[in-house]
């Protein structure tokens, strides 16, 4: 592992972790990218849109949420002391609103009168829907066919919040899709549009702005352990597909050598059937441009993208944010995986012991968990993001138990 | 002060001269490398110098084409079915030099394909292969350390592209390090969808003429004979790809085989256009 004096000083003014990162975009985006990073740099040294965002947070989403003592779960594996981040308690029932309602504040200070976004099992798309109808701003969401076949619920929840949905069609019909697409809808609206991107990737400044405005959770979990516990965590697990809830809970806690930090990504059927039967990007991938970022993808060996496969909707994208690869490549953080079988192990374990049923994604996590705890001694303080609750995913979870609803 | 051509002994610059010794605008014709397959694929390229085109563009499939409307997604799409890779694209780039050592070929698309083939092998078989320049859509200035400045230095131009959201004030770091010809986006938007007005046209080429000494080519938008004309009044070069694709498209059957004359029929739109382009100073 590379010593650093930080971890926390990136991206450089080019958008640059290390190798990876940038600003891999069409001509007609770059001066639009260019002014969001302007505006971006101006409202983060303004008190009053910190201010406005920390309300919000406060009023709207309900946070600070609690750092929850998990303890039948912990008397259960016999070992860490588990706690559990409760970004599933937010409005909306998942970390994304965090970052949705700092990119709508600064899409208003910029001047901007429409919103896009891309979704994947429609977390992302519903806190979009939730922040336009909130600001009264118009809002297309892009999702791929497949992935509206699979997330109903999240669909109609997107059309009641005043949300249009535009189903995608190209290539597989998945998040990567619905994110190319988006990327063609703000490349001929230009003057007009803010594009809310949902992870910690694509051009810079957006890993660094999605980090920044998910770092509420590590910042929170910081003060609750000191309450808690009077130190520090031990450790942090978090899932990672994109990455945002995962680098919102690490990134705070960087510069801190004796907090370790695991990423978890989703393995799908296994890793080693090949990189059309997971999702795990730095697992199983190499580094490669796309969307807008150097990071690690799923790609052949021409460079052509894979699709990924994940039982969690919200872990399928063939790429992760680009401080995780970069993380990855110092060492800082250690990038572990579960399977579909795991997440689906831990996703019932959850609901049992602590009566919280948790997002398929955030079960991926939580199966790390399972795997580490129990060798860990009493006293060692574990923390795991449960980025989100898994009422949307009981239709799938059952059709996988073989239970008809 | 004005941008040229750092490779000014290429074929790129000995074609936009003859072109001008000719008193005429070029036409680029772009299609997708391995489209529908690689052997008809290789079939109109052969065909497109005969037919009319001036220079070539030849599109590198890729699986995300985020700057591409539909017409060029099913193209790359059709032509990854059929087995196409960079090494291949490279391989067809190599047959049309057989009979033809003078039409410029671009390559076109996004960099992923290249970064995985790396840099450096990339651009040696490229230039080995008769490739003359690159317009790779995802490379803004910004990351010209990536490709751009590597490319130049093997000796293959690197052609950038300028929208109607390039300002006055980036013009200069767009233009630098560009050559061979300055490709303008007539539109902000993807390929094979709006048109831009002539008026618009004639505003942007004239801009662009301030900033560089670089041949201008126009595109986006492009679909008839009639726009093609419209735009070699006043541009070096009029770009059609999307409505040569779509023509190819047409040729197919519905289990994607073709149809017997589309090779032709395509040359044939292609011949028409280059009517279009050669009559429009007359």
């Amino acid at each position: 592992m590379t010593k650093l004096n930080t971890y926390r000083s990136g991206p450089d003014e080019r958008g640059h972790f290390g190798i990876f990162g940038g600003r891999f975009v069409a001509e007609t985006l770059m001066p639009l990218i260019l002014e969001v990073e302007k505006a971006y740099r101006e409202a983060r040294a303004d008190p009053a849109f910190e201010g406005e965002m920390r309300q919000q947070l406060k009023q709207y989403v309900g946070r600070p949420n609690p750092l929850y003592y998990a303890e039948r779960l912990t008397e259960q594996l016999g070992g860490a002391k588990i706690y559990f981040k409760r970004e599933e308690l937010n409005h909306t029932g998942a970390h994304k609103i965090n970052n949705c309602i700092g990119q709508i504040l600064l899409a208003r200070r910029m001047g901007k009168t429409r919103i896009i976004a891309e979704t994947g099992a429609g977390q992302h798309g519903v806190a979009t829907a939730t922040v336009c109808a909130l600001y009264n701003m118009p809002c297309v969401i892009y999702m791929g066919e497949t992935d509206i076949a699979r997330q109903q619920p999240n669909v109609f929840r997107m059309k009641l919040l005043g949300a249009e949905v535009r189903p995608v069609t190209s290539g597989s019909g998945t998040l990567k899709d619905a994110m190319n697409e988006a990327l063609r809808d703000w490349v001929t609206n230009v003057s007009d549009t803010f594009y809310i991107i949902g992870t910690a990737a694509g051009p810079h400044p957006y890993p660094a702005m999605v980090r920044d405005f998910q770092s509420v959770i590590g910042d929170e979990v910081r003060t609750q352990m000191q309450e808690l516990e009077g130190r520090l965590p031990d450790s942090l697990v978090a899932c990672v597909g994109g990455g945002s809830n995962a680098i919102g809970l690490f990134h705070p806690f960087l510069d801190d050598p004796s907090v370790q930090m695991i990423g978890v990504e989703a393995a799908g059927r296994g890793i080693e059937k090949g990189p059309l039967d997971h999702a795990a990007s730095i697992n199983g991938g190499r580094p490669g441009v796309l969307h807008g970022n150097r990071t690690y993808l799923l790609q052949d060996e021409d460079g052509q993208i894979l699709e990924g496969h994940s039982i969690s909707a919200g872990l399928d994208y063939p790429g992760i944010g680009p401080e995780h690869s970069w993380l990855h490549d110092v060492g800082r953080v250690e990038y572990a995986y579960a399977t579909d079988q795991e997440a689906l192990d831990a996703f019932q374990l959850c609901a049992r012991t602590e009566g919280i049923i948790p997002a398929l994604e955030s079960a991926h996590g939580l199966a790390e968990v399972i795997k580490r705890a129990p060798k860990l001694p009493k006293d060692h303080l574990m923390v795991l993001c449960l980025s989100g609750r898994g009422d949307k995913d009981i239709f799938s979870v059952a059709k996988h138990l073989g239970v008809e609803l | 002060m004005k941008s040229v051509d750092v490779l000014a002994d290429g074929r790129i610059a000995r074609r936009f001269a003859a072109l001008k010794a000719e008193g005429r605008a070029g036409l680029v014709t772009f299609i997708t490398a391995g489209d529908p397959d690689p052997v008809v694929s290789q079939a109109v390229l052969n065909g497109l110098p005969a037919a009319g085109a001036d220079l070539i563009e030849l599109g590198m499939p890729f699986t995300d084409p985020m700057a591409d409307g539909p017409a060029i997604q099913a193209s790359s799409l059709r032509a990854l079915k059929a087995g196409m890779t960079v090494r291949r694209t490279l391989e067809m780039v190599r047959g049309f030099r057989k009979q033809d050592a003078d039409t410029p070929i671009i390559l076109m698309g996004y960099f992923n394909p290249i970064h995985a083939y790396g840099v450096e092998p990339f651009l040696a078989a490229a230039r080995e292969a008769g490739v003359d320049g690159l317009i790779v859509v995802d490379l803004p200035p910004e990351e010209d350390e990536e490709l751009c400045l590597p490319a130049v230095k093997a000796g293959v131009s690197f052609v950038r592209l300028t929208t109607p959201t390039t300002d006055e004030a980036r013009m200069p770091a767009v233009m630098r390090n560009t050559s061979g010809f300055v490709y303008y986006v007539s539109i902000a938007g993807i390929t094979g969808t709006a048109s831009a007005s002539n008026t618009a046209i004639d505003a942007a080429v004239a801009r662009l003429k301030r900033h560089t000494d670089l041949p201008v080519a126009v595109g986006f938008g492009i679909k008839t004979p009639d726009q093609a004309a419209e735009v070699a009044r006043v541009a070096d070069a009029a770009v059609v790809g999307s409505a040569i694709v779509t023509r190819l498209a047409d040729g197919l059957d519905v289990s994607g085989g073709v149809k017997p004359g589309t090779v032709e029929d395509v040359l044939g739109f292609v011949g028409e256009l280059a009517k279009g382009v050669r009559a429009a100073r007359g």
